[in-house]
């Protein structure tokens, strides 16, 4: 099931755990990453809360953790080379993976269609 | 400047629109911050080709002796700078600072030896302040005239010369920091060999209404490409350069801004045009002890940026504040992390480790010396 938030990030959710990364639309507002910081496995978050940072040339922004949960697994490789989050951010480009405290909640959430609308 | 005050546009407003640059507001500008290559390739291919830049927002001012004697508009600039004016010769330009009571930067600056008069280049958000006190100090002596009639464009990077001699062989023999008139495209310019990119490279003032075609015809010169506000800031950064509002400004003196090679010996104790300058008692004490405080070059020893306006450390844990960044970036060139900041004296020594607060954590970052790369002007 994929999902989207207004903060422009997207969720793939498989039974309770959702792939997290950044939108194509946010990736291109963002321009060239430099440096991307992720969060630790085992940390909790509530909704909202700064789970990781992503920083251009220009600036830093937070990327907010989309639902409560607990993070399960990060994507080390774009630690190693922040380009593959403008390369591929909807698919190598991941941030992390997110146990969801309650599954239900995504049902709020986006979906594609609503996204795309939200960014046109 | 408030929301409701209408944006500035400079002469190549639409040329911007027209290369899809993303627009900013800057200095009360609508201003090019990228154009669609991106921030960190425009910042690369200015070191590797050339990269074009409109500065347009900056002021540009000339001051004539009213006696018709060159050398009495120099000694009555020299009242308002620290720096050997008068010394200048025809055709040459030098950087200085505008400087207040205190000691402290109001404004720092280019000035040029037109041979007649002086042309002075200054800072967008500082113009219409920097007029009025050229006018208030100078106006008696001198007929000070800001030209609102002309736009400035940078051509900065290894291929410069080679592209602004196509459109004028003049340019070719030209060494860092002379300062020629030259017809270009059919336009009378004043061309620079300086710039703020550490880069050979040229600053081109050109009548506001031949802006638009001059531009375009150095574009259309292979390896020239539009570079936006926010590589010039990287560029600047590497460079070791300072940006006047972040890494000098009314609260930093010359000597703390570690910018006091720009005071000649004749402006110093026992020169022969010793101080006469605002702020000039403390200064030339600074020059003679040295300031409690110093801007340095910081490189954080991560892969994280470390932006102005953080914190700087003596120790791992934030006990004892020490001083702030001023400017701080992802260098491209670098390939890592660059700033500057503040320190005091204790601790301003290359080499020495302090620590940055970054979202909570204290991150290492040596004190280096500027600049990050190798200037390549053309002395």
């Amino acid at each position: 099931m994929l999902k989207f938030t207004s903060e422009h990030e997207w969720l793939n959710i498989e039974n309770g755990v959702a792939t997290v990364g950044i939108t194509n639309h946010a990736a291109e507002q963002l321009g060239d990453l430099v440096f991307v910081e992720l969060p630790a496995v085992g940390k909790s978050f509530s909704k909202g809360a700064d789970a990781a940072t992503v920083e251009s040339v220009k600036a830093a922004s937070e990327v907010y953790c989309p639902l409560d949960g607990e993070i399960t697994e990060v994507n080390d490789a774009i630690v190693a080379d922040p380009s593959l989050v403008n390369s591929d951010p909807q698919g190598a480009g991941w941030f992390f993976k997110l146990k969801l405290a309650n599954p239900s909640d995504a049902d709020g959430l986006l979906d594609e269609a609503a996204y795309k609308e939200l960014i046109a | 400047m408030d929301d409701q005050t209408p944006l500035l546009k400079t002469p190549l407003h639409g040329l911007h629109l027209s290369l899809g640059a993303k627009m900013v507001p800057f200095a009360g500008y609508d201003m090019p911050v990228q154009y669609p290559a991106g921030v960190l390739k425009e910042h690369l291919h200015t070191r590797s080709a050339a990269g074009l830049f409109d500065v347009s927002h900056m002021g540009q001012v000339t001051v004539r002796a009213r006696s018709g004697n060159n050398a009495d508009a120099a000694l009555a600039l020299e009242a308002l700078v620290p720096v050997d004016v008068a010394g200048l010769g025809a055709g040459r330009q030098r950087y200085a600072v505008f400087t207040n009571d205190d000691g402290g930067i109001t404004d720092d600056l280019m000035i040029t030896n037109r041979g007649d008069h002086l042309f002075l280049v200054v800072n967008a958000a500082c113009k219409e302040a920097d007029f009025a006190h050229l006018e208030k100090h100078l106006g008696g002596a001198c007929v000070v005239t800001p030209i609102r009639d002309r736009a400035l464009l940078a051509l900065q990077g290894p291929l410069s010369e080679k592209a602004l001699s196509i459109l004028s062989p003049d340019v070719a023999s030209m060494r860092f920091m002379d300062v020629i008139s030259t017809t270009l495209v059919g336009a009378e310019c004043i061309v620079s060999r300086s710039g703020y990119s550490g880069e050979d490279g040229y600053e081109i003032s050109v009548p506001e209404d031949k802006a638009e075609e001059l531009a375009r015809a150095l574009l259309a010169i292979e390896g020239v490409q539009p570079i936006g506000l926010g590589a010039r800031d990287s560029l600047r950064l590497e460079a070791g350069l300072c940006l006047y509002g972040n890494d000098i400004d009314t609260t930093t003196t010359p000597v703390e801004g570690a910018i006091e090679w720009a005071i000649q010996k004749v402006r110093r104790k026992d020169g022969a045009r010793e101080g006469g300058f605002p702020g000039a008692a403390r200064i030339l004490a600074e020059l003679q002890n040295g300031a409690a405080r110093r801007r340095v070059g910081l490189k954080p020893e991560g892969k994280a940026p470390v932006r102005a306006h953080t914190k700087l450390f003596a120790d791992a844990e934030g006990k004892t504040e020490l001083g702030e960044v001023t400017s701080g970036t992802f260098g491209p060139t670098v390939e890592g992390p660059v700033a500057m900041g503040y320190l005091p004296k204790s601790h301003a020594a290359n080499g020495t480790t302090v620590f940055a607060e970054v979202r909570g954590k204290y991150l290492p970052v040596v004190v280096t010396a500027l600049p990050f790369i190798t200037q390549t002007y053309k002395r």
